[in-house]
């Protein structure tokens, strides 16, 4: 039994054999007539504190996984643990109360803001929610959160369509703090954003889960930044999680076809040194209709006769380095 | 080979936007040159200018604000700015060519992939009516679209978005264009596919001998491509030297900073370099003195004063800013 709390202990959040599967209708009475396989089985642990960083191409069901583990999302299958507790099926107040607990950043600045609020009211907006006092009593403390994501005192009179695209994403940030919560998914926090003004985001989430003490699913398509925050990463394809393991193990050590070819792809910014790419040929498959086996075999360079037969499991191949594929089962 | 001379010069380009009845400039005073058969990219953030540098060059600048003030835009010696529409259609598409950043807004989506090849064909080359289709289908192949006798009955919409870029090519290349211009090509690609794009424009390249114009805001494809960097911030010029020298040797602080804030896969940094603030807004923009002042972390107070130039340091390196003397309008007398 003491092993087993040590292990809660541990993992703020565990994901077993995780599904979830969007309905696609058509036909007469729009009939249900397939499913997309957006998130297909993945399984994850976050330690307390870590940044772990889930990384692939668009379409890959990151931002599904990153929704679904919040509970915006009703998972089709699986389970997710969040601090010893199943918060898989629930509903009401109950899951109001862990939506405390897991907060979220997103990426659109734009969009995740409303532009008829107040600043101040935007950031209140989870406090008062949970009656945790009025917008007068609440004032000082909303201000101090302003200041420590790096925005004037005064922003908590403006409204979101004074700010640029990364003060905006501050105001997302300070938002997702207010209730001093336990993990914070952020969902492409800094795509939308130019290079100089992504480092100043980026610097400032890794203060403040410093500071905070917080646990981050950061989720992105740019491995180079994905690198840059996480301790550790999984490396999604097509709904799968193909690789797990330390952020610098998985760039020095890349042992999935994918993630070798993935690293290879991104242009280095450093001219004389050019290295050989693996190019990839075609495109990724549809997750309504995915490829039997492998999910990656049509388009792994070195794909063999059983990879479209058998589908590979994620194992540990090294300690803390999980892969899924054939070539190391 | 007359390498020497450029194929495109643009020579102090202003080109600005009236709004309320003011005109401002999204351009100031922009001149570089592209040489025949060689890969120039323009690097900013966004805002700095560089797509209307780009639509400027094509002509193709909203109609109804927008248009060029003062300057030169010089194809193989003959200026375009003066040219009517009729004239520049018979130079666009066909000794320049442009592929855009979004290739399903750039595609019409009503009409077939192998429609909108033709027609690219039947206005610029003399080829006759019963081998367009032929010609189009081996453009598709040229750029790897396998499947290119189905894909000409078929709607841009039926495509991936790196199969939808890779028509767009064809199309820029189907007349042998001498110059290509690239705005932002793979930014609304993936990684992946984003290395088969760019491996294809420089094997195209290679093969129809054209200079390349690429506009882009990623330093990592800039290190890729490039042959040599125009380097903008704020609509103007601020450094451009050969690749080797913006990366190895950058003298702009701009520059410098652009480089070592972003997160390299190699290295493990704690903390990235930022530059603080953003791009002044185009009504923003400092009169007088230096526009990356408020942002620069090399600031003097002369910087609001002195308004630098675009001035050689170095053989084939230029830089805007008063920390250099070839920039200072007061020291470089040795040039003028």
């Amino acid at each position: 039994m003491s092993q087993e709390t040590k292990k809660q202990s541990e993992h703020l959040l565990q994901v077993e054999n995780l599904r979830k599967y969007y309905p696609v209708r058509g036909g007469f009475f729009r009939r249900k007539i397939g499913d997309v396989k957006a998130v297909d089985r993945i399984s994850l642990e976050l330690k307390r504190g870590e940044t772990f960083g889930l990384v692939g191409e668009s379409g890959c069901g990151k931002s599904t996984a990153g929704r679904t583990i919040t509970r915006l999302f009703k998972p089709t299958d699986g389970k997710i643990i969040f601090e010893g507790r199943d918060i898989t099926n629930l509903s009401g107040s109950q899951l109001r109360n862990i939506r405390k607990d897991i907060q979220m950043v997103f990426q659109d600045p734009y969009a995740s803001l409303n532009p008829k609020m107040m600043v101040g009211s935007i950031v209140s907006e989870p406090l008062l929610n949970y009656g945790l006092g009025s917008e007068k009593k609440l004032k000082n403390e909303v201000m101090e959160l302003l200041t420590k994501v790096g925005l004037p005192e005064d922003a908590y009179y403006k409204y979101p369509h004074e700010f640029s695209g990364g003060q905006r994403q501050r105001i997302g940030i300070a938002r997702a703090l207010a209730l001093k919560p336990k993990l914070i998914v952020a969902d492409e926090p800094v795509s939308a954003l130019d290079v100089s003004v992504q480092s100043q985001v980026l610097n400032l989430l890794k203060s403040l889960q410093k500071e905070f003490d917080l646990t981050l699913l950061f989720i992105a398509h740019d491995l180079s930044v994905v690198k840059h925050m996480s301790d550790r990463i999984g490396v999604m394809y097509l709904g799968n999680l193909v690789e797990v393991a330390a952020a610098d193990e998985i760039y020095r050590n890349p042992k999935h076809p994918y993630t070798q070819a993935l690293i290879s792809a991104i242009p280095q910014p450093d001219p004389r040194n050019k290295s050989e790419r693996i190019i990839l040929t075609g495109d990724v498959p549809s997750p309504q209709n995915p490829p039997t086996g492998c999910p990656f075999h049509p388009r792994c360079p070195e794909a063999m006769p059983e990879c479209s037969e058998k589908r590979p499991h994620l194992k540990e191949v090294k300690e803390e380095h999980r892969v899924s594929c054939l070539l190391y089962e | 080979m007359s390498n020497r001379e450029p194929l495109l010069e643009i020579k102090n380009l202003h080109t600005g936007f009236d709004i309320d009845g003011k005109t401002y400039h999204a351009v100031k005073d922009v001149s570089f040159d592209v040489k025949p058969k060689e890969v120039v990219c323009v690097v900013g953030e966004s805002g700095c200018g560089k797509s209307v540098m780009s639509l400027s060059i094509m002509d193709l600048l909203p109609k109804h604000n927008g248009k060029i003030d003062k300057g030169q835009i010089l194809y193989k010696g003959k200026d375009l700015v003066p040219l009517n529409t009729k004239e520049m259609n018979k130079i666009r598409g066909k000794d320049i060519s442009m592929i855009f950043q979004e290739p399903m807004t750039a595609l019409n989506p009503v009409l077939t992939i192998g429609f909108q090849m033709d027609e690219v064909l039947v206005n610029h080359t003399k080829i006759p009516k019963e081998e367009i289709r032929k010609k189009s289908v081996s453009l598709l192949n040229q750029v790897g679209i396998s499947r290119a006798e189905q894909i000409v009955h078929e709607y841009p919409h039926q495509l991936s978005g790196g199969m939808r870029q890779r028509v767009m090519i064809a199309m820029a290349i189907a007349c042998q264009p001498q110059l290509l211009i690239a705005d932002e090509p793979t930014t609304a690609l993936d990684v992946t596919v984003q290395a088969q794009i760019l491996e294809l424009i420089g094997k195209i390249q290679d093969e129809v001998g054209m200079a390349v114009l690429l506009i882009t805001h990623d330093l990592g494809v800039v290190a890729e491509m490039a042959d040599r960097v125009v380097v903008m911030y704020a609509g103007q010029v601020v450094e451009q030297s050969n690749v080797d020298n913006i990366f190895y040797n950058p003298k702009h602080p701009y520059t410098k900073s652009l480089l070592s804030s972003i997160p390299r896969m190699e290295e493990e940094v704690e903390v990235l370099n930022t530059i603080k603030g953003i791009v002044p807004s185009l009504k923003n923009m400092p009169e007088a003195g230096c526009r990356f002042v408020d942002r620069c972390p090399e600031a003097m107070p002369e910087c609001r004063k002195i308004t630098p130039r675009l001035g050689e340091t170095e053989k084939d390196h230029s830089v805007r800013c008063i920390l250099y003397d070839a920039s200072h309008p007061d020291k470089a007398e040795v040039q003028s």
